[in-house]
């Protein structure tokens, strides 16, 4: 696969036991660039375990993954961060005790160099890079909405900004493909709005976007394909509508939205 | 962090730094009038400064809980004492072992923080007592079959901080002023205190500090932002030794004498405690907290003794006794009522700031 | 051979006491995963109390048999320490059970700061020696000796074990206590109050550290307000050895770290044993010759060390010890 494919991230035959649970079977599925791609399917389907499997947090039993045109396996979180793939928590992880702002400025870590002799000695090209640090940080604070509240610490922030401060955060690190799990969850429709007009903006600035969310109007308005699991398994992939419209889906979810939280809950 | 430009320094805030630099010069002499004993605590007072600051790299940035870091102090001593002393018969000078202190307690904390690292939060705290005894233990018995340490009677004569002919241990009359042995080695540590004070600054505003920080607030979010806690922690431990290790050579030099007595698992507990006093990862914090807990005794010994003597006729409890329970019941009480320490940093009070200002 | 088995019943003895010790630290790091550091402290705070009241009552002259002497200090340290268990986990820890893990560790640290210093200014800085009681009459078992002193011991720990696993496996506490081990959240919503489970761990621990507290003294003979450190740091090391939350795990490494310790330290001297290298210098030589051709690098003086390299190597190589952890995985 060269690097100038279509394909972001290919994944082939992924699977993870977990004891006696099979989390994750067989499953493939690939990401074009510029897309936001989805990923459903009823609680306890596997959709945070193949994030942590992706996000190397786990090591798939079986399968791997390709990104931008190179095998990636068996790589450490801060490897896979390093590669390119950024990604948010469903229960939010910010660095409570720290300001917005610092926040965003350790997403910039990978993408600066400064050592233990630039700290000390802050010479010119240290300062620089901190200067640009700061700017940037500042930029992306701005980005998603947040920057009135830069040197509020993260605790401190109301909720929906807490998860605007986790994507300004992981924007920082400059990913190919920006991994958000449940960015919604817990939002108000208004909240939920000015989201979906944040993850149009990124996309059309060029990033890629894997998006877990059980906000289905907001799933089915947004992403440019879905793929829907079940029990670990993929049970289907394609557009928004073919989705929606096929049988499997529906009979996964007992015939709709309005039950599909309260299954398996 | 927002701090402040170089070029943007108000005159008020230079007023400040010239009045306090006064006041640093001229304290020794302010407290030799009550004795040139007060002119050595504020000796110690720098030297717990630097160790509580090591510490705080590894306890208040990083958040990894170590129960032996006296140990990498114990090292920094015993370098410059069996380098500098008749003891072997070697006498290296200072400014060529001072690095080599700092160099070797680095390799110690690598050696042990390499394998250890990866352990839960709890299990390192263990281990690092453990190796803090192991390193006590060590330096007790290595007298035999070969005398490396001398073992519990510990290594005598060690050189003074010398530069040419002009050794920091004498008295000395210059310009007109005589200045005490102590004198002359409060002014160089202060300047050491305050470059380990600047270094340290530095460090937390810094790419490092940051990623020490995010460890600390949540490890898997900071894997997840690219941070390779590994290196990034074993590099707190690595600092942290340092600083022991310079300390430790500086207090071999102004005692003359080290002994493994003065490498306790207390010592590791009260540096511990000047941290925690203080408020864990600020440096004014923790430096207000090793002065505080370093003047503590003396202010023991100079109340608590007449008052019992006073008042029972003789001294039922003696001053040591009552500090270390006094720095156990600090630790206690700090955790459960001010979890941020005497002086709390300054986000948090920013923030506070923030809050008062819209409400 | 008979020494050999000499050293395995001396471990046996000692083992039983580092077991009870382990039993404390594991029951309360399986519950709510926190190392009691003042643990070792409760030990010897329970060792002091039942002197005093042995003391007081010799002193007293009451004509009473030996065993009801020690029977009443080891009532009265029992209830003692069980006390101070309970105080301690509502002042010092409760209040921090959902504070950031760092928080409970330093003022576990500062409470058995605390423990030993009041103990210091109570009972004073001498060691003070245990009257014998107890004639430590040897029995001659294959070839070695063991006194009733240590059959006592190792008796009475069996005894208190088995105990402690009925209570556990057995009783409706016992099961709250695994419940909460497992999952604190679920356990406090199907109905268990938790703070009583925790407090109990807490209790029960300290009351077999009292016990624990006792013979050690008894063996020895003597008691010092510093003896908690190194015993606690050694039946934690038992603790972990065995596999922390492990309350078999306990028992077994508290056993074996005594019985690899004593003949340990002594094999370390007998393998840095110098003397067989060739090119030793001339002063090595005749220190050499002068000592009988026995010039260890490492002595016995090092056994505790020994007992830090095995917590430190077990940590290392086998992070959840012999018989496995039983913590359920809060990440």
């Amino acid at each position: 696969m060269s690097v100038n494919s279509s394909v972001l991230l290919a994944a082939t035959g992924i699977g993870k036991r977990f004891g006696g649970v099979q989390a994750l079977t067989d499953v493939s599925f690939s990401i074009e660039r510029g897309e936001i791609y989805g990923l459903i399917g009823p609680n306890g389907a596997g959709k945070t375990s193949l994030f942590n499997v992706l996000t190397g947090i786990y090591m798939p039993d079986s399968g791997n993954f390709t990104f931008d045109g190179a095998p990636l396996d068996r790589l450490k979180p801060n490897e896979v961060a390093e590669r390119g793939i950024a990604r948010t928590f469903q229960n939010i992880r910010l660095f409570q005790n720290l300001s917005a702002l610092e926040n965003v400025m350790i997403g910039r870590h990978i993408r600066t160099r400064a050592g233990v002799f630039g700290a000390i000695f802050r010479d010119r090209q240290t300062l620089a890079e901190e200067a640009s640090i700061e700017s940037r940080s500042y930029e992306l604070l701005d980005y998603v909405g947040v920057a009135n509240r830069a040197n509020h610490l993260a605790k401190h922030l109301a909720y929906g900004d807490q998860r605007r401060l986790e994507i300004a955060r992981a924007l920082a690190t400059e990913p190919k493909l920006l991994a958000l799990d449940e960015p919604a969850a817990g939002m108000n429709a208004t909240e939920t709005k000015a989201l979906k007009a944040l993850l149009d903006d990124i996309r059309r600035d060029g990033t890629t976007i894997l998006l877990i969310e059980h906000d289905m109007k907001l799933v089915m308005s947004i992403c440019d394909r879905v793929l829907v699991l079940d029990y670990g398994k993929k049970i289907a992939e394609g557009s928004a509508a073919e989705v929606q419209r096929d049988p499997k889906v529906v009979a996964a979810y007992l015939g709709g939205e309005v039950t599909l939280n309260l299954r398996r809950a | 962090m927002n701090r402040p430009r170089a070029k943007s320094i108000p005159p008020k805030v230079w007023a400040g730094v010239v009045l306090l630099a006064l006041a640093l010069a001229l304290l020794p002499f302010v407290a030799a009038f009550a004795g040139q004993a007060w002119v050595r605590i504020l000796n110690f007072a720098m030297l717990y400064i630097m160790l509580a600051l090591g510490l705080n790299i590894v306890v208040g940035f990083a958040g990894l809980l170590d129960l032996g870091y006296i140990a990498f102090y114990a090292v920094g001593a015993y370098v410059y004492a069996l380098l500098a002393s008749p003891h072997f018969g070697i006498h290296l000078p200072f400014w060529v072992i001072l690095p080599l202190s700092a160099g070797i307690a680095c390799a110690f904390g690598v050696l042990l923080g390499a394998p250890t690292l990866k352990l839960r939060g709890d299990y390192l705290a263990i281990v690092t007592l453990g190796f803090g005894e192991i390193i006590r233990i060590f330096l007790n018995n290595l007298n035999a079959p070969l005398n490396i340490t001398n073992g519990p009677q510990g290594v005598n004569l060690i050189d003074p901080f010398r530069i040419g002919s002009f050794s920091f241990a004498r008295p000395e009359v210059v310009l007109g002023v005589a200045f005490s042995g102590p004198q002359k080695y409060y002014y160089l540590l202060l300047l050491i205190t305050i470059g380990v004070v600047v270094v340290n600054l530095r460090l937390q505003n810094s790419r490092l500090g940051r990623a020490w920080e995010a460890i600390r607030e949540d490890e898997i979010a900071a894997k997840a932002m690219g941070i390779n806690t590994r290196n990034i922690k074993l590099l707190a431990f690595a600092m942290g030794a340092s600083f022991g290790g310079i300390a430790g050579a500086v207090f071999s030099a102004t005692q003359q004498f080290v002994s493994p007595e003065s490498f306790g698992l207390f010592e590791s507990i009260i540096v511990l405690a000047m941290v925690v006093l203080g408020g864990m990862g600020n440096i004014p914090g923790v430096i207000l907290g090793a002065i505080l807990l370093t003047l503590l005794p003396e202010v023991l010994r100079y109340t608590m003794e007449p008052l019992q003597n006073a008042l029972f006729g003789r001294v039922i409890l003696d001053a040591e006794t009552i500090r270390l329970l006094v720095f156990g019941i600090a630790l206690v009480a700090i955790m459960l009522y001010r979890p941020a320490g005497l002086w709390p940093s300054a986000v948090r009070k920013r923030e506070l700031e923030v809050k008062g200002g819209t409400a | 051979m008979d020494t050999f088995l000499q050293q395995i019943i001396n471990g046996l003895t000692l083992g039983s006491v580092y077991a009870l010790v382990a039993l404390g630290y594991t029951m309360v790091y399986g519950i709510i995963g926190l190392i009691n550091f003042a643990h070792g402290e409760v030990v010897m705070i329970g060792a002091m109390v039942s002197l005093s009241v042995i003391t007081a009552l010799l002193g007293a002259h009451v004509q009473l048999p030996s065993v009801l002497i020690i029977l009443a200090g080891l009532i009265v340290a029992v209830l003692v320490c069980m006390t101070l268990a309970y105080g301690m986990e509502k002042i010092a820890y409760r209040p921090l059970r959902k504070a950031p893990r760092l928080a409970p560790l330093i003022t576990a640290i500062g409470m058995s700061i605390i423990l030993q210093n009041l103990a210091l200014m109570i009972w004073g800085r001498n060691y003070l020696t245990f009257p014998t009681l107890i004639e430590p009459t040897p029995h001659n078992i294959l070839g070695a000796s063991m006194t009733d002193l240590q059959m006592l011991i190792v008796a009475l720990a069996g005894l208190l074990m088995a105990g402690l696993v009925f209570i556990v496996q057995r009783t409706r506490l016992g099961m709250a206590m695994r419940a909460t081990a497992q999952n604190p959240q679920v356990a406090g919503l199907m109905g268990i109050d938790i703070n009583v489970v925790i407090s109990a761990a807490f209790v029960i621990g300290a009351a077999l550290a009292a016990v624990a507290g006792l013979m050690v003294m008894t063996y020895y003979g003597i008691a010092h307000y510093y003896m908690g450190f190194l015993l606690g740091l050694k039946a934690f090391t038992a603790a972990v050895l065995g596999g922390i939350g492990n309350l078999a795990g306990a028992m077994l490494g508290g056993i074996l770290l005594s019985i690899i310790e004593a003949p340990g330290a002594g094999y370390i001297g007998d393998v840095s044993n110098i003397c067989g290298f060739p090119c030793l210098g001339d002063t090595l030589q005749e220190k050499c010759t002068a000592s009988d051709g026995q010039l260890s690098l490492f002595g016995s003086n090092y056994q505790d060390v020994f007992a830090f390299f095995v917590l430190i190597l077990v940590l290392i190589f086998r992070p959840s010890g012999l018989l496995g952890e039983r913590v359920a995985d809060r990440a």
